[in-house]
């Protein structure tokens, strides 16, 4: 190999010289990205979650002025106090936007993606620094423009996330910068994941081979394809409904149709599925984006809290790939009720029941990794410890919508919300928490109050479950969804209405109990206990970096002596052995396949 | 290597036989497929689900697009005869075929430019039809992507060629990168020019 | 494709031309072939077939794709079958879909 000694040009040789913009906003280090990512995701979150308490509010007092701050919102939205429905249907449509796509994804994938992976895999960055700067940067634009859509004449999007025609094709301008979000958000997402593709397969150290990886790093990985080959489509289809909007043209608007009592002046011949169906091509494979991740921090802090390896990994591994696999097959689920045919049905439904089995292999796998173990019970481990039994009830309500027949009750129902809420609140950001508590004394140098932390944990378990375990009860007595009275004006929803305030008395608790968390996460900043390297005795190579680590993260490139969860190897005095410590006991010269053994010296 | 370099940018490693810009290229390339595969699956839905279908002769040039299309593939052949000319280490002819590249880009986008305002002056827009709907919009795409890919084609034409002097290991893989998402712009108009022209 | 000696490059050349020929000659016959008018079915199936030989020269030996590595077809394979689904299965559904 002759260009060994070629300088490559986009080294930063003389970083010590960087400023305050280079070091902390436009910086391409993976650690500042990630953390950029983190805390542009949390905010989004607080900022979904508040659209979800005033629509609580509707829901639990129809009709009522919401005081003190209802009159803050304008005649446009609530005069008097009292909510629009079309104000409803924007926070409606904004909360799942912003949840989704500005809120989990960039904390899970953009925060813990980026400054864990490479740590964990012993390099000094991502493949393309620049390009993860990019990525971060088409993020904030595209959340700047989705959060200023509030402001457009008519307001923001009010289709539902899901923005189907021809309704979308005819509501106000905030549906067209919605779509205009949409496109930066996606090229944020698509340089991501070449960059975390490239970044695990080329940069992994030397010793650390694919079955050596630990879960996260999968978890990342093949989340990261899903979101490279699941989004272009939704991407194609944004393109042709700002086409019908702006160019007038037909993609989505049928023949004939009539609105408000006249003609649409359309070519028609479109079809509102093709929307549909591309829209839910990227859509289905995006809820194992919001969860993959949120399985590989919880693998990660149960190994480390039980001081046990995983049980089952390279079943977990085999799962995740086929679960990765299977996610692009299974997306008409969503569109039963559509006019199918039983043959497509039972396609459909075939195809989601066995994506259901993977799943249940990894929960099942980090189930029985607790068995025999010490477990600590500290604040990540009770977290990622929810997250189990959460996710269970996530997924085991999702099996009855996955069957075609039964999903004819169910479809478009409270039980959908009820079942996608548990498996992405008490689960997914139940991970997250876990893993901000976690990770949390390797970014800082400090780490979190315990005491704060379950005073976070113990009420959020709680209130979650009062908030959406009364959703499958609705659902089920046949209340629809994004419903702006909550059910009020259906006979059959009169004797599950009660539950509306249920609910949102059960988010008000929710909102107070993370007021421990947003304490915690900056007071810790000052007076949180400092660590050093490893303050979890953990085993992955991000423990080897000092904390937080330096640009370049590790003094010399770490080498993979072994797997990721070697606790309590039999034999040994200390009840884990990391990946980056070299073996203990000279033993001679071993197989080098063999673990334990020593890599071969290149 | 110090361990802040980052390995693998321009050597390949041994045991995935790439390096990080060439399996980067491919990966975009993939996401690209299914970028263009979607809107081949509108014009599929659209196209059977429509009661009429015009041949795409009604419509549209197809003597200017088989141009387009021997113009296309031509400038692949260029791409390609610059990046080994680079192999050759011959950068006066990496600098002449590269040249031909983008000047055949060029012509492309003029005879696309012919081609839209043809359409416009006889009052055929995107909303006319479904089948213009997807006409416009697929070759808009494609042609977003030309433009894309000749910015980048100039720049290691222009001011990129810099690179051969203090890095011509480098460069050369820039520029097969650069070919790689050339050829794959070729190839989908190799795609779209029978399915939109001549069916 | 590490090493580039002169003769491995002269014969790429050689390559390259002769696809440059055989492409332009595909190009011909597909024009050719769609004022034939054989039908709507057969002439779907005779342009995409020309097209899939003609995208394959380019891929295979422009993009050097016919001696790439094991992971790049990996990746490729399974892009082609999303590709494959996403194209067939909302049609599938449409012809299957029941009439109201």
């Amino acid at each position: 190999m002759d260009e060994n000694h070629e300088v490559t040009h986009h080294e930063e040789e003389h970083h010590q010289e960087l400023g305050f913009w280079r070091k902390y906003v436009f910086s391409v280090d993976h650690k500042v990205i990630g953390i950029q990512y983190a805390v542009t995701g949390l905010v989004f979150l607080f900022f979904g979650f508040c659209l979800m308490l005033l629509m609580r509010w509707q829901l639990a007092y129809p009709g009522q002025p919401l005081p003190v701050i209802g009159k803050l919102f304008g005649g446009d939205r609530m005069p008097g106090g009292i909510m629009l429905p079309e104000f409803y249907n924007q926070l409606g449509a904004m909360h799942g936007t912003i949840m989704v796509f500005l809120g989990v994804v960039p904390l899970a994938v953009g925060g813990f993606g980026n400054f864990v992976l490479p740590l964990q895999i012993g390099a000094p960055d991502m493949a393309f620094p620049r390009l993860n700067m990019a990525s971060y940067w088409s993020y904030f634009i595209g959340g700047v423009v989705m959060f200023l859509s509030f402001f457009a004449p008519g307001g923001a999007a009010q289709s539902g996330w899901t923005s189907y025609p021809p309704l979308s094709i005819i509501a106000d301008s905030g549906q067209t910068v919605w779509l205009l979000g949409m496109v930066f958000l996606i090229t944020s997402s698509l340089l991501g994941s070449v960059n975390f593709i490239v970044t695990v397969v080329q940069l992994r150290v030397e010793g650390l081979t694919f079955m050596r990886m630990p879960f996260f790093v999968w978890s990342q990985f093949v989340t990261a394809f899903l979101l490279l080959l699941a989004f272009p489509p939704l991407e194609a289809a944004a393109f042709m409904q700002l086409m019908d909007r702006v160019a007038d043209t037909s993609f989505f608007m049928p023949a004939g149709l009539v609105i408000s009592g006249q003609v649409a002046e359309v070519s028609g011949g479109g079809s509102p599925l093709l929307w549909q169906h591309l829209f839910w091509f990227l859509a289905h494979p995006e809820v194992y984006v919001l969860i993959l991740p949120a399985m590989g921090i919880v693998a990660e802090i149960i190994a480390n809290n039980t001081r046990k390896p995983l049980w089952g990994y390279k079943s977990m591994v085999y799962s995740i790939l086929f679960l990765a696999f299977m996610s692009f097959i299974v997306w008409a689920h969503h569109m039963f009720l559509t006019g199918m045919g039983t043959f497509m049905s039972s396609f459909f439904q075939t195809t989601t029941m066995i994506i259901s089995i993977p799943s249940v292999i990894i929960i099942t796998a980090l189930l029985l990794s607790l068995w025999g173990g010490s477990i600590r019970f500290n604040t990540p481990m009770l977290f990622a410890l929810a997250f189990l039994p959460m996710f269970g009830i996530g997924g085991l309500t999702g099996l009855p919508l996955g069957l075609a027949a039964a999903d004819i009750h169910l479809h478009d129902t409270y039980y959908v919300i009820g079942h996608f809420h548990y498996v992405v609140a008490p689960g997914t950001i139940f991970a997250l928490f876990a893993g901000v508590y976690y990770w949390y004394p390797k970014a800082t140098g400090r780490r979190m109050s315990e005491f704060l932390g379950k005073l976070h944990f113990w009420p959020s378990l709680l209130f979650m479950n009062g908030v959406f375990m009364p959703m499958f009860i609705q659902g089920l007595a046949g209340v629809q969804r994004r419903l702006f009275d909550g059910g009020a004006s259906y006979a059959h929803a009169e004797p599950v209405l009660f539950l509306n305030k249920v609910m949102t008395h059960s988010a008000w608790g929710l909102a107070i109990a993370q007021l421990p968390f947003i304490i915690n996460f900056f007071l810790s900043l000052k007076r949180g206990k400092v660590v050093d390297s490893n303050p979890w005795q953990a085993t992955t190579l991000e423990w080897l970096a000092p904390s937080p680590p330096p640009h370049g993260n590790f003094a010399s490139v770490p080498v993979a002596y072994r797997g990721p969860y070697e606790y309590s190897v039999p034999g040994e005095d200390s009840d884990y052995h990391p990946q980056f410590e070299p073996d203990r006991v000279a033993s001679g010269p071993r197989d080098p396949g063999e673990p334990g053994a020593t890599p071969a010296t290149a | 290597m110090s361990a802040e370099a980052i390995p693998y940018t321009v050597d390949v490693r041994p045991d995935t036989g790439l390096n990080n810009v060439k399996l980067g290229m491919w990966l975009f390339l993939a996401s690209e497929v299914m970028l263009f595969g979607a809107l081949f699956a509108g014009y599929i839905l659209l196209r059977v689900g429509g009661e009429q279908w015009p041949a795409g002769r009604e419509y549209l040039n197809v003597p200017l697009a088989t141009l387009n299309t021997v113009v296309l593939i031509t400038s692949s052949v260029t791409m390609v005869m610059s990046w080994a000319s680079l192999l050759r280490k011959n950068f006066g002819k990496f600098r002449l075929y590269m040249g031909g590249t983008v000047v055949l880009g060029v012509v492309f986008l003029i005879i696309k430019y012919i081609e839209y305002t043809s359409k416009f002056d006889h009052h055929l827009y995107p909303s006319t039809n479904t089948f213009l709907a997807i006409y416009f919009t697929l070759t808009a795409l494609h042609g977003l992507h030309v433009i894309g890919g000749m910015a980048v084609n100039a720049y290691l034409w222009g001011p990129g060629a810099k690179m051969w002097k203090t890095a011509p290991q480098q460069f050369t893989n820039r520029v097969e990168a650069a070919g790689l998402f050339w050829h794959f712009v070729d190839l989908v108009w190799i795609f779209l020019f029978p399915v939109l022209y001549l069916l | 494709m590490t090493s580039h000696d002169t003769a491995d490059i002269d014969k790429h050349v050689r390559t390259y031309i002769l696809v440059f020929v055989s492409l332009m000659a595909l190009t011909l016959v597909t024009v050719a072939v769609a004022y034939l008018d054989l039908g709507v079915a057969a002439g779907i199936g005779v342009a995409l077939l020309i097209a899939s030989v003609k995208g394959s020269l380019v891929a295979c030996f422009f993009m050097h794709l016919i001696d790439e590595r094991k992971l790049i077809y990996t990746v490729l394979a399974f892009t082609v079958f999303f590709f494959l689904a996403v194209l067939l299965l909302p049609v599938i559904t449409q012809a299957n879909a029941v009439e109201i």
